[in-house]
This record gives C-alpha cells, sequence and structure tokens, in this order.
C-alpha cells in the first residue's frame, strides 16, 4: 500500500508536501484566530472539492449540486442530535448513508436512463433544489427558520462529540482532507481509478474493453457523495446553524467546486489548492466589499477567475504549477 | 486458459441477425460462421451492414432478430463489457483512444478483465505493446503517436483483454502497405501461435487475401456471397456490386 502511494512520486514532491503538511498542522500554534478561520474553510473547500473531483475529474460524471450531500449530511447528524440526542460520531454514519443512498438514486436514474453530460447535471442540480425546497418546508427540520445545534461552553475539547475549540475543528478538517488525499491517490492508483478514468475518456471504448459502466460510475457516486455527506457533518458542528437555502442552493453548488476548477479537475492536488487560493481571496474580497459598500464584487471577481482560467490554464492551476516546480514526473493528469 | 496466457479460440455463429434504423434495414437476415481458430473476413461496399453486424455482434447494438452464439452461448442481451468477458475482443473503424491516458494505461485497462492485479495487468500491457511494436511508445500519449501506431494501440488494447475471438474492423486502413504488411504478420503469427480467432472488416484487398482463409460478402444488409477469398474474387455477383468490373488481385 505504502509503495501503491508513493510510486512515481518525485522525492521534490515528497518534501515540499511534508513542508506543507507540517505547515497546516503547526499552523494553530502561530496563526490568530483569524487566520485559523480562514485555513479552517480552505480545507474544508479543499475536503469537498477532493470528493467532487472523484466524481468529475476521475469518473467524467459533472455534478452541479454537491450541496446536496453537504445539506444531508449536516441535517442528518444534525436532527439526530437534537431530536434524538444521538452523538456525531454516530451520526456521521447515518449521514453517510443518507448521503450514499441519495447519491445512488441519482446515479441509479442517470445511468439507467443514459443520462449524460450537462443533462446529468441537471439531475443533480434538480435533486439539490427540490431538497432545498422540502426542508424550507419542514418545520421538523426548522424550515426557513434554520436548524440550531445546542452550543455548550467550557467542556473542553471531545472529537467523538464534535464539541471543543476552533483548533480541534481545525485538526478534525484537516485529517479528513489528508485522508482524502490518500484515498484518492491509493484510488486513482488501483483499478478502480483505471476504469473511471477509461470511463471518463471515452465510454463507448470503456464498455468494448470490459468495463462495466454502470458499477463504476455508481462506486464513483456512492465515494464521492459519502465524503460530501461527513463534510456535512463537520459543518454542521462547526457552524451550528443550518439554512436551507445557504445550505442546498446551487450557487453553494458552485462554490464548492469552484476551487477545484481553478486549482485543476482530475488532478491530486488541485482541489487542495484552488481551495487555498480561493478561499483567502474571497476572504479579502469580501473584507473590500464591507469597506467600500460594493455588494456583489466577491461574486464578480469569482466569475473572473473562472474566465481567466478557462482562457489561460484550461486545465487548472495545479498540472500548470507542479510542472514549474518539476514535480509531476512522466504521467499528465491521470498520475498528478 | 492454457500455459500461454491466452483462452482457447472460440466459434462464432451469426444466425439470420437484423438491424432495421426506422424503416431501413441495415443487416437483413444475415448468417455465416466463423470455425474456431481461423481467420475470416467481412467485406462489402460502404454502407453494406458490415460495421453494424459488428456492433451487434459486440453488444454495442442489439438485433432486432436473430442470434450470435460464440461456441454455442448465446450473446444477444449481453452488455459490451460483459461480451468483452465472455471472450471477444474488438477494435473500433475510427480509432478510439483513452486520450489523457499513456499508451501503457490504455492497453492495461484491456487486462484489467481478467486480473485486479493492476501491475500485473500493466505487465501484460507491455506484452501486448512489445507484440504491436509499440513498446518504446508506452509513455508516451496516444494523441502524440501517428495513426498506424494508433490502429496498433487499438489492437493491443484488444489483445489485452486475452480475447476467444478478435474483431477487427478496418484496422489496415489508411497504412501504407509496408505497414499493412507488418500487421498482417502480427495477426498471422497470433493466429498460429495461440489460435486465435480473428473475424476482420477490410477493404485492404491486399490483407484479406493475405490473411483469411474464408470471406462473407455483405452488400445492402445481406451476405452475397461466402466463400475462399479465390472463390468470392471471382464470382460475377461480388465483381459487379462491390468491385465494379474491374479484377482485383
Amino acid at each position: 500500500m505504502m509503495k501503491r502511494l508513493l510510486d512515481g512520486v518525485s522525492p521534490r514532491a515528497l518534501v515540499l508536501l511534508a513542508a506543507f503538511a507540517a505547515a497546516l498542522v503547526a499552523a494553530p500554534y502561530v496563526a490568530s484566530p483569524y487566520v485559523l478561520s480562514v485555513l479552517i474553510i480552505s480545507l474544508y473547500f479543499a475536503f469537498v472539492g477532493q470528493a467532487w473531483n472523484l466524481m468529475i475529474g476521475f469518473a467524467g460524471l459533472l455534478s452541479l449540486g454537491h450541496a446536496l450531500f453537504v445539506g444531508l449530511g449536516a441535517y442528518t447528524s444534525a436532527v439526530l442530535f437534537i431530536q434524538f440526542s444521538i452523538e456525531p460520531w454516530a451520526g456521521v454514519c447515518a449521514a453517510i448513508a443518507v448521503s450514499v443512498l441519495m447519491g445512488s438514486v441519482i446515479g441509479y436514474l442517470g445511468f439507467r436512463f443514459s443520462i449524460r453530460g450537462v443533462y446529468f447535471a441537471l439531475l443533480t442540480i434538480a435533486f439539490a433544489e427540490f431538497t432545498g425546497i422540502l426542508v424550507d418546508h419542514s418545520g421538523w427540520l426548522g424550515g426557513s427558520s434554520g436548524l440550531f445545534l445546542p452550543v455548550t461552553h467550557g467542556n473542553g475539547n471531545n472529537v467523538f462529540m464534535l464539541r471543543g475549540s476552533q483548533s480541534m475543528f481545525y485538526y478534525v478538517i484537516l485529517f479528513l482532507t489528508g485522508a482524502a488525499l490518500v484515498l484518492c491517490r491509493l484510488l486513482v492508483s488501483s483499478k478502480l481509478g483505471l476504469y473511471w478514468l477509461a470511463i471518463r475518456e471515452d465510454q463507448e471504448a470503456a464498455e468494448a474493453s470490459g468495463v462495466p459502466l454502470f458499477r463504476y460510475k455508481m462506486i464513483a457516486v456512492a465515494i464521492s457523495s459519502g465524503m460530501t455527506g461527513i463534510a456535512g457533518v463537520w459543518y454542521a458542528f462547526y457552524y451550528n446553524n443550518l439554512f436551507p437555502e445557504a445550505t442546498f442552493s446551487t450557487a453553494q453548488s458552485i462554490e464548492l467546486i469552484l476551487g477545484t476548477v481553478v486549482g485543476g479537475v482530475g488532478t491530486l492536488f488541485g482541489p487542495i489548492l484552488g481551495a487555498f487560493l480561493l478561499t483567502p481571496l474571497g476572504e479579502v474580497l469580501t473584507g473590500l466589499t464591507e469597506s467600500f459598500d460594493i455588494d456583489g464584487i466577491k461574486t464578480f471577481f469569482w466569475g473572473l477567475c473562472v474566465i481567466a482560467i478557462v482562457l489561460f490554464r484550461p486545465g487548472g492551476i495545479w498540472p500548470w504549477l507542479s510542472g514549474l516546480l518539476d514535480l509531476d514526473g512522466r504521467r499528465r493528469r491521470s498520475q498528478p | 486458459m492454457s500455459v500461454t496466457g491466452v483462452r482457447e479460440p472460440a466459434g462464432l455463429k451469426v444466425e439470420g441477425i437484423t438491424k432495421r434504423f426506422s424503416g431501413l434495414t441495415a443487416v437483413d437476415k444475415v448468417s455465416f460462421e466463423v470455425e474456431p481458430g481461423t481467420i475470416q473476413a467481412l467485406i462489402g461496399p460502404n454502407g453494406a451492414g458490415k460495421t453494424t453486424t459488428f456492433n451487434m455482434i459486440a453488444g454495442a447494438l442489439q438485433p432486432d432478430e436473430g442470434d450470435v452464439k460464440l461456441d454455442d452461448r448465446s450473446l444477444v442481451g449481453m452488455r459490451p463489457d460483459q461480451i468483452c468477458r465472455a471472450g471477444v475482443g474488438r477494435t473500433f473503424q475510427i480509432v478510439r483512444p483513452f486520450n489523457e491516458l499513456p499508451v501503457l494505461e490504455n492497453v492495461a485497462v484491456g487486462a484489467l478483465v481478467w486480473t485486479d492485479d493492476i501491475d500485473e495487468a500493466r505487465a501484460y500491457a507491455l506484452e501486448m505493446l512489445d507484440l504491436l511494436g509499440l513498446a518504446d511508445r508506452r509513455e508516451a500519449f496516444p494523441g502524440s503517436i501517428t495513426l498506424p501506431d494508433r490502429k496498433c494501440l487499438e489492437v493491443a488494447r484488444a489483445l489485452a483483454t486475452k480475447p476467444k475471438l478478435l474483431l477487427l474492423d478496418e484496422v489496415m486502413a489508411g497504412l501504407r502497405p509496408t505497414e499493412t504488411d507488418r500487421m498482417v504478420e502480427i495477426f498471422r503469427r497470433r493466429n498460429r501461435e495461440t489460435g486465435l480467432t480473428i473475424l476482420l472488416i477490410e477493404h485492404v484487398m491486399r490483407a484479406v487475401m493475405a490473411l483469411s482463409s474464408r470471406v462473407v460478402v455483405l452488400n445492402y444488409g445481406k451476405v452475397i456471397a461466402e466463400g475462399t477469398p479465390e472463390e468470392v474474387t471471382r464470382d460475377p455477383d461480388v465483381l459487379h456490386c462491390y468491385l465494379g468490373a474491374e479484377e482485383i488481385g
């Protein structure tokens, strides 16, 4: 497994990765609470971006409704906690189950009836939007006035309860992001990963070469939606409040994936790089919005970002950067 | 599975398959047989229904009528990947490589049909590339290799699945005569050494004559002649509709 994990990774890349990881581990000891909160959000977007990237980047399945899985994970664990006092370490299992189930329903409908490309994306949007509307009208789930988790103070850090300091939430999401990176690397260098890439490249040719399309696409959706559901649990207990509009909207789905698009779809490190570029930028821009009172400048700028990427770095920043730093070995995109 | 790492060759029976596309009957009750371990060609003018026939054998299209049997096992109703697993390897008329994957990985996808071990798949893929003379291009991406090499890549990927029957859809088209001869030699050797059954669609008569022991001729979706290459090329119907009045050789 270690061999599979490190095979083909240049020593230079490993050193840089280790330095980056060390800096992140040390961050809570040096960073101000504000900087730490920005890092936390960056890591959150990096984690969800990796989950989304499994579908689009590796299996070629475009989802524009990933906020759905965040929302399902968040609401499932929050409701279990509030209504039944089920703690998040158990709630996360239910959250994964609900997210994977919903992902599988969408996948089944899409793949059984051969809905492809943007039409599949529309299906994911539809499910996210109508789930948002359902939650919006459900009093039990707090409706449009939101769902609030009781906040307790002074009980120290408890990872299993997801209750504690900012640093604890930081380390939880850092661990998740790191684990996702390892998981993605293992997946993409396995039979599963190669089958996904073949499907992404040419479905008919893959099928003629013995790839069972339906099964492998379903696996991609299941893993991606399950991971995103986990992110939802973390999200619910970090923010302690959930609003259907903000959680399930397509705008939210777009925000979740923008970092990955900028960083590099189909690369292992793209989602992480993109999240760490866009989140701080977004913060700066939000600050500008407040000081100069220009509404919508953040959205406007992000629009420009995407246009710039499409124009100048269609494959994202990571492939270009790793080329610049001479990190990628011989295999482009398939084994970044 | 034999010691050479390939499977026993299979015979193919096509029994009265028909395919209609909104009123047009592209393939009309076509029947023929391919004996195990032989090389047979399927020829005919453009639009005769050759590729449609292939697609029905490989499962990309379902026949409206008739049956396709690989060693007496019906393939009709199976998905293309199941048919591939059952032992039918195919190439596409217009090459369809996985463009963002290196040549070696392209071929390894095929080998994953019979193994879950990706290293074993890569090792076998390399063997197949070696067979096709592509081993030194294993790190390259399909977009950067020549068309003949891409044709070889298609063949290598199909061979990597360890087929009992190989369907070749115009792999010689666009090749220079020397390249055609090289390809012919590869198939002949593969057939001789492993007994692989091959059914090929081909316009390049040089290859058809050199390779096949039997030829089936399609025209307007129907079988109009069948026999050895010599018999078929003397058949007046064939000469008339397919080859024009000119003799070939």
